[in-house]
């Protein structure tokens, strides 16, 4: 079976990208002056954003058919209900 | 004649057979269980969010208990060991499914996939060192030992008593069941490194083994920057 063949991204600058967005992460945990209100979503900003960058570039989602992507993404939105469903617990 | 023209109209199917996804089955069927998987690790990861919410006390700091420049350095080798992986995929694609090539200098498929390996058992044996480390300091699924380093700071306030034991429990089975699944990645990859890339099973035309373990160990991977953030920063 013959694989569609395209040309490839940039790995090695995804690579760099996911490396340098590591090291701001784990300094912006360290900064121990600024609140955590800035720190948490900060620190959830920048572990979303290299979850994305791995999802759409090494899993090559971005170049997936469209349905592909639909399938994957399905999960997430489950999840986030499993999640917030089982906190309002704690709200109510 | 008549029965057998009934017989062929009967094996025809019911309605014109439709395009599916555009993929070939074994990575439907990989994509198909990485969102089986995301359930699972959303379990794992909802109910720490949901314990760490309602938790009787404040959460222990994770710089306190862990060893966070270590875990950092074995981030930063599974993201390594992340683009080995797709720079496999990329060789054997491009129809390099060599080991080194000197003139120019250029990895293949062999290469880049036993870099892919390595870099996985070090991140579980770095894992491993780490698991030792922590109970050796007195860190345990249960909480903190009596006598040890967490007890000492659990009993000078550091890290709160109340919520420790909730901590070291939701710690070893997220992290646990991650390194499992790593562990998994490098058996099947080895597994496949040994009988079918080293014989050169792979070409240009067929390298659907690679994309579909490839997929795996990018999730896996994907799965560990989530919860570094979670577990060791926040």
């Amino acid at each position: 079976m013959e694989t569609a063949h395209r040309k490839h991204p940039n790995y090695v600058l995804i690579w760099v990208y996911l490396a340098i967005l590591t090291a701001i992460e784990i300094g912006v945990a360290f900064m121990s002056h600024l609140p955590k209100q800035i720190i948490i979503p900060a620190l959830v900003f920048f572990a979303v954003w290299k979850a994305l960058l791995v999802a759409l570039y090494f899993m090559h989602l971005k170049f997936e058919p469209r349905k592909l992507l639909i399938l994957a993404i399905i999960p997430l939105p489950l999840a986030a209900i499993f999640v917030l469903a089982a906190m309002s617990e704690h709200v109510w | 004649m008549a029965h057998a023209t009934a017989t062929v109209d009967m094996m025809h199917p019911p309605a014109p057979a439709e395009r599916g996804l555009d993929v070939y089955n074994n990575k439907l069927g990989m994509w198909v269980f990485l969102a089986s998987e995301v359930m699972f690790f959303t379990a794992l990861i909802g109910s720490y969010i949901i314990l760490r919410f309602g938790a009787p006390g404040p959460w222990a700091p994770p710089a306190k208990v862990l060893n966070v420049p270590v875990t950092a350095f074995n981030t930063f080798l599974l993201i390594c060991s992340s683009v080995t992986m797709v720079k496999a995929y990329a060789a054997v694609a491009d129809g390099e499914t060599h080991f080194l090539r000197f003139r120019p200098f250029s990895g293949g498929l062999k290469f880049w996939m036993l870099a892919t390996i390595i870099g996985g058992a070090m991140f579980v044996g770095v894992q491993a060192y780490e698991y030792t480390h922590l109970v050796h300091h007195g860190f345990l699924p249960s909480g903190a030992r009596e006598g040890s380093e967490v007890a000492e700071l659990v009993a000078s306030g550091v890290v709160p008593a109340a919520t420790i034991g909730l901590y070291g429990s939701t710690f070893y089975t997220m992290t646990g069941f991650h390194g499992f699944h790593v562990t998994c990645g490098v058996i099947s990859m080895t597994y496949l490194y040994v009988t079918k890339a080293l014989r050169g099973k792979y070409s240009r035309h067929d390298y659907r083994g690679v994309e579909v373990i490839g997929l795996y160990w990018h999730f896996v991977d994907l799965v560990w920057i989530i919860l570094f953030t979670i577990v060791y920063l926040i």
